[in-house]
This record gives structure tokens, C-alpha cells and sequence, in this order.
């Protein structure tokens, strides 16, 4: 399971590294509010799993002051949602460190934090606001959609020497996927195609990446080839293995659970008509949250989301068969 | 300890020079060398001589954007500090800090940052890190009287104290935040009383008195070294000049500013010694003299030092 992939990325880097340790709220005797951490603070104890109070703007910021000093903090924050406490760290400092003293400190900081929606948890619990992160220089922001690549970019994070926004999804946390016993990395920055396909290429990540697939699966009954392209980082993005996609099937959809003003497809498309404009045979497509506040009310929450039905009805259009 | 007749000396000499850095600092902003903001210590610079006299080479120094006296006092080349303001490549930061974010990790002075309130959560994290690797060595972090209605100053001082960290916190009252007097930001106007309810250890001195703030520096360091406690200083102080260097400064009378001009904290300083007889007259004036040839200095590496090349503007943005 996702959860238990990055349960034993923790396990192993902490293992393999006295100078990473993982701090947040109820991280530790708690084990975690979705149990990443299970286990940990049995293992290695208040010195290298450390509760707080509910503080985030100190969290991170002893994060980052760690991390000055050499050590590889993984903090926790319970939700992206709780990070706006915290951005003044993540944005004014953390990301900015290293280039203000002029290369002299790095920041090795992992800052973990799951967002997702579809669980009524109303408007404050269900954000998707990575775009915020990806737009700063100094962060690097991951996303992994499946068990293997959620260790595998884990460990590959904490062993980086960059603040990164390690972004998980609620609803990914029970999804169920092969992960190799024997110690593999993930790379920072590469995407993946996770399903080949010739008539239109589908980029998404996160959860969207299983419903793209869903999709995809569906459309090759009626006879329509899809490729599925997972992007896992979204700073920096991998616009070779973008392009080449699309030189491929010359149609794109992209499928994101954020909302669509400024959004991470809207860089996506950027890309594309920059690099591969000449292989476009149809405007590119994006199918993404409403532009709202997400609502309570179980219909109308499902209503804002991206699904299965729109991801069909946009690849549909793009091909034709409206 | 008392201080020993050098280490007066030492100190005094820091004063000045921190003093005509900032005077020579305000000269070159007018001549258009220095851009941005420029945030002048004058008036406070017995806060930072006495707490860096304080302490060791392997503690930890967070300041926040009216730094260069601390810059000075703990990196001692001031060629290196203007060059940064000129935004020149041997600056501290090569030249991509600037005024407001001064670096020197051979120095362990973290910087440097702009933010009201900013310096104190990363303070928790270097108190951390001491505690984790079990350093003899402790974090002095600086702010102003305006961080302490921030909340990361309030979460800070709560894990500081919670954890056990071997941080001293120094509130650099200077009566102001920005243009909005203490009693109008504050509903206590003794600052270290904010502090009080985290079970800290609190303390208050005169800032515009070196030797005070020695003995309360040199008897605070010895404590959160060995106890692994903060403590929250808050030094009352004056600034003299404006908030930054386009502060128009209606909000304070020129009265006001002349009674505190009066207790000039180098002025005093330098009459307690020639009266105790360490310096003579003609030594204060040769100590001018020195720092003035410093600064001169400094001011010449800074105009020598070049221009970071255009083709670097991306590097370093990614270790």
C-alpha cells in the first residue's frame, strides 16, 4: 500500500542516515494522522521522531534551521491545507536560503503533506495547492501517483539536497501496487509513461493518474489508444518526456484536481505550444476541479471533481467523436 | 569575568567601526552605490558588540534585517559586508543578499532575513540541531521590538521553552516598528513580559550601555550553555536614524531624539574610558582615525570587488 511504501522509505533512510528525522504533529505516539509514521517513534524515539504542538510555522521552521546546520529534516505537515501557516518558512525561507547567502547553505529538507478532496471535508480540508509551491524557485514539488514511486521518490527526496514538497493524496494512502523489497530509488524530475498509447496522450498525476488509466482502459473498447503520462514531479517537470509524448499522438488532455486558473496544467500547455506547436492537431484540453470553494454536500462535492466521465468526454471531444 | 582593559579596547573599537560603517554605508546610498533598503543600526550598537563579546566561535548568530552590526561584529571584515551592499561578487552573499540578508557559514551567522518574526522559528531549528548532535554551542537570535506581535515569535518561544533549547532570544527594543510606537503595538509595554508565560527565563537591560550589556550577556550565555535553556533578553535601545533610509520620521519629535542622542551608547562609553583612565583622548582619536582608514578600506574593495557576471544569474538556485 501507498501508506506502508512510505512508511519503509522513512524506515530505510532513517536507517541508512543518523541525521534524518521526522518531526510534526502526533507524528510519533500518535504514529501518524494517516499513519505514515507507524512504527517510527517505537524504532527511533522522541530524539529522531518528534510530536509538537500544533505550531506549523515553528515546524517547518525548525526544519529549516536544521537543515542549515546539516541534518535532514522530514517534517509532517497533517494536511497541505495547514501548510498556508507555514508558507512563510517554505516560500520566504526555506526556497530562499540558498540563494541568498550566495551558495553558502542548503536547505536538505523534506516537507511531507497530503492534500485531497472527495471526502467531505469542506472547503478549508480539501484543497489541491501545489501550484503554489510550484511556483517558486528554490522548491522542488513531487507528487508520486503509486506505491513503487511513492518510496521510490521519497527516499530520492530526503537524499536531496533541496527543500522539497513531498505531496501525498489522502485517498492514495490504502491504494494497493507492487514495491520492490530490494532498495530502489525514483528519480526527482522524470515522469513516467504509465500507459502506452497512440491516439491521445492523457497527463495527470497524484489520483488523477488512476483515474486517467480507468479511462484509458475504457476508451480502448471502443477502439481508442490512449497514453497515459504520469508526470511525479511537478518542479522541475519533465517537458522532454512531455514533448515526446505528444509528438506522438498529437493530442493532449491534462487531468488535475487543482483548480484550473493557474493551475499546473495551465504550465503543462505552456510547454507544449512552446515546444511542440507544429505537432498539435487539436487544442489541448484540460479537465480540472470547478473553480470553487469545495462544498460539503456529498452531490455537489462529486460535481466540482474531475471523473472518470469528464476525463471520456474531453478525449471524445478532441478526437472527434462528440 | 570582568572585562580585561583590551577587551574594553576591542569593544570600543567595534563601536566605532560599526558606527562609521553606517555612516559611510548612508554616504554611499546617496551617492547611488547601495540600492534597496538600507536599515542603519546607529544608536544600537552596544546591543550587538556586547553579545557577540559573549560568545564562541562554534555558536550559532540569527539576525534579522538591521543586521550589519551584528554581520560586522561576528565576521569582522567589513570590506566583505560592503562589498555586499554594493552588490558585488566578494560580497558575503555575493552580492545576492544585500543589506538584509547577510551570510557567513564559516561564521555560523545564518543570516539575515526581512521578514518581521522570521529568524526565530529556524533559531528553534539550530537549537534543535545543537541538541541533536550534542554541541556545546548555543543560538543568539536577534529581532526587533516589532516581531514580538508575530505569531511565529509566539510558537517559537513555546517550543524553545517546551524543548529545552539552548537559545538566547534578544529583543532589540529600539521603541519603534517601523513608524508605530511600542505602546501602540504592544498593550505591555515591557516586551520580556510576552515572554514570561512560555516559563522562560526573563531578563531586561539598558542597550545603550556597552558594559551592562556585557555582564548581562556574558551571565545569560554562561546559563543557556550549561542549563540548555532559553533565555529572552530584551535590550531597550534607540535608533537614531530613520526605519530604513526613506523613513520621512514624523512619528517621533527631534526632542525625543536628542534626549536619546544624549545617551549616545559610544559617546558614554568612551568618557567612562578615559575617566577610568584605559583610553587617553589622544587614543579614542587614533581609534577614529583607524576606523576611518577600515571603512576607507572597505569602501575601495567594495568599489574593486566586480560585478557578479550576468551568465551566473541561475546558479545556486538548486543545490
Amino acid at each position: 500500500m501507498y501508506r506502508q511504501a512510505l512508511n519503509q522509505a522513512l524506515r530505510e533512510e532513517m536507517r541508512r542516515d543518523e541525521s534524518v528525522f521526522v518531526i510534526g504533529e502526533d507524528v510519533a505516539q500518535y504514529e501518524g494522522a494517516y499513519r505514515v509514521t507507524e512504527g517510527l517513534w517505537k524504532e527511533f524515539g522522541d530524539r529522531r521522531v518528534r510530536d509538537t504542538p500544533i505550531s506549523e510555522e515553528v515546524i517547518v521552521g525548525v526544519g529549516v534551521g536544521a537543515a542549515m546546520l546539516g541534518l535532514r529534516p522530514v517534517v509532517e505537515l497533517m494536511t497541505i491545507n495547514f501548510s498556508l501557516l507555514a508558507i512563510d518558512q517554505i516560500v520566504n525561507h526555506a526556497a530562499k536560503i540558498r540563494y541568498m547567502s550566495g551558495g553558502q547553505f542548503t536547505i536538505p529538507m523534506v516537507t511531507r503533506m497530503p492534500e485531497g478532496s472527495g471526502m467531505q471535508l469542506g472547503a478549508q480540508h480539501s484543497q489541491h495547492l501545489e501550484s503554489w509551491f510550484a511556483h517558486v524557485p528554490g522548491l522542488k514539488v513531487v507528487g508520486p501517483a503509486t506505491p513503487y514511486d511513492a518510496k521510490g521518490l521519497l527516499k530520492s527526496a530526503i537524499r536531496d539536497d533541496n527543500p522539497v514538497v513531498f505531496i501525498e493524496n489522502q485517498l492514495l494512502y490504502t491504494s494497493k501496487g507492487e514495491v520492490p523489497e530490494e532498495e530502489y530509488l525514483v528519480p526527482i524530475g522524470r515522469a513516467d509513461i504509465k500507459r502506452e498509447g497512440s491516439d491521445i496522450t492523457i497527463i495527470a498525476y497524484l489520483r488523477m493518474v488512476s483515474l486517467a488509466i480507468k479511462a484509458a482502459e475504457n476508451l480502448a473498447k471502443e477502439g481508442i489508444s490512449v497514453e497515459v503520462l504520469d508526470l511525479r514531479t511537478l518542479r522541475p517537470m519533465d517537458v522532454p518526456t512531455i514533448i515526446n509524448s505528444v509528438k506522438k499522438t498529437h493530442r493532449v488532455v491534462v487531468v488535475e484536481e487543482d483548480w484550473p486558473f493557474f493551475g499546473i496544467g495551465a504550465q503543462v500547455v505552456d510547454f507544449i505550444q512552446l515546444y511542440a506547436f507544429d505537432y498539435l492537431d487539436a487544442p489541448i484540453l484540460r479537465v480540472t476541479s470547478e473553480d470553487v470553494p469545495m462544498p460539503y454536500s456529498r452531490e455537489l462535492e462529486l460535481s466540482a471533481l474531475p471523473d472518470e466521465h469528464k476525463i471520456i468526454s474531453a478525449v471524445k471531444r478532441l478526437l472527434g467523436h462528440v | 569575568m570582568p572585562l580585561s582593559k583590551q577587551d574594553k579596547i576591542d569593544i570600543y573599537r567595534e563601536m566605532v567601526l560599526m558606527r562609521k560603517f553606517e555612516e559611510k554605508a548612508l554616504e554611499m546610498y546617496e551617492a547611488g552605490k547601495i540600492g534597496g533598503f538600507l536599515h542603519l543600526y546607529i544608536g544600537q550598537e552596544a546591543v550587538a558588540s556586547g553579545f557577540m563579546w559573549a560568545i564562541e566561535p562554534q555558536d550559532y548568530v540569527i539576525g534579522a534585517y538591521r543586521e550589519h552590526g551584528q554581520a560586522i561584529a561576528r565576521c569582522a571584515d567589513p570590506r566583505r559586508v560592503m562589498a555586499e551592499l554594493f552588490g558585488k561578487i566578494d560580497g558575503v552573499s555575493r552580492g545576492r543578499g544585500g543589506s538584509m540578508h547577510l551570510f557567513d557559514k564559516e561564521k555560523r551567522f545564518l543570516g539575515g532575513t526581512a521578514i518581521v518574526g522570521g529568524g526565530l522559528p529556524i533559531a528553534a531549528g539550530v537549537g534543535f540541531a545543537i541538541r541533536y548532535r550534542e554541541e556545546n554551542a548555543i543560538c543568539l537570535c536577534f529581532f526587533g521590538d516589532g516581531a514580538v506581535n508575530e505569531g511565529a515569535f509566539h510558537e517559537s518561544l513555546n517550543l524553545a521553552s517546551l524543548w529545552n533549547l539552548p537559545i538566547l532570544f534578544i529583543c532589540e527594543n529600539n521603541k519603534y516598528g517601523m513608524g508605530t510606537a511600542v505602546e501602540r503595538a504592544s498593550p505591555l509595554p515591557n516586551l520580556f513580559r510576552r515572554a514570561q508565560c512560555y516559563a522562560m527565563e526573563v531578563e531586561s537591560v539598558d542597550g545603550m550601555d556597552v558594559l551592562a550589556v556585557c555582564d548581562m550577556a556574558e551571565r545569560c550565555v554562561k546559563r543557556v550553555r550549561e542549563e540548555k535553556r532559553p533565555i529572552f533578553v530584551e535590550a531597550v535601545t534607540y535608533r537614531f536614524r530613520g526605519h530604513s533610509i526613506a523613513d520621512p520620521g514624523r512619528y517621533r519629535t527631534k526632542e525625543e531624539i536628542e534626549e536619546w542622542r544624549k545617551r549616545d551608547p559610544i559617546e558614554q562609553f568612551g568618557k567612562v574610558l578615559v575617566s577610568e583612565g584605559t583610553l587617553s583622548k589622544d587614543e579614542i582619536a587614533a581609534i577614529a582615525a583607524e576606523t576611518d582608514r577600515i571603512i576607507e578600506e572597505a569602501v575601495a574593495f567594495a568599489e574593486a570587488s566586480p560585478l557578479p557576471p550576468p551568465e551566473s544569474l541561475h546558479e545556486g538556485v538548486y543545490a
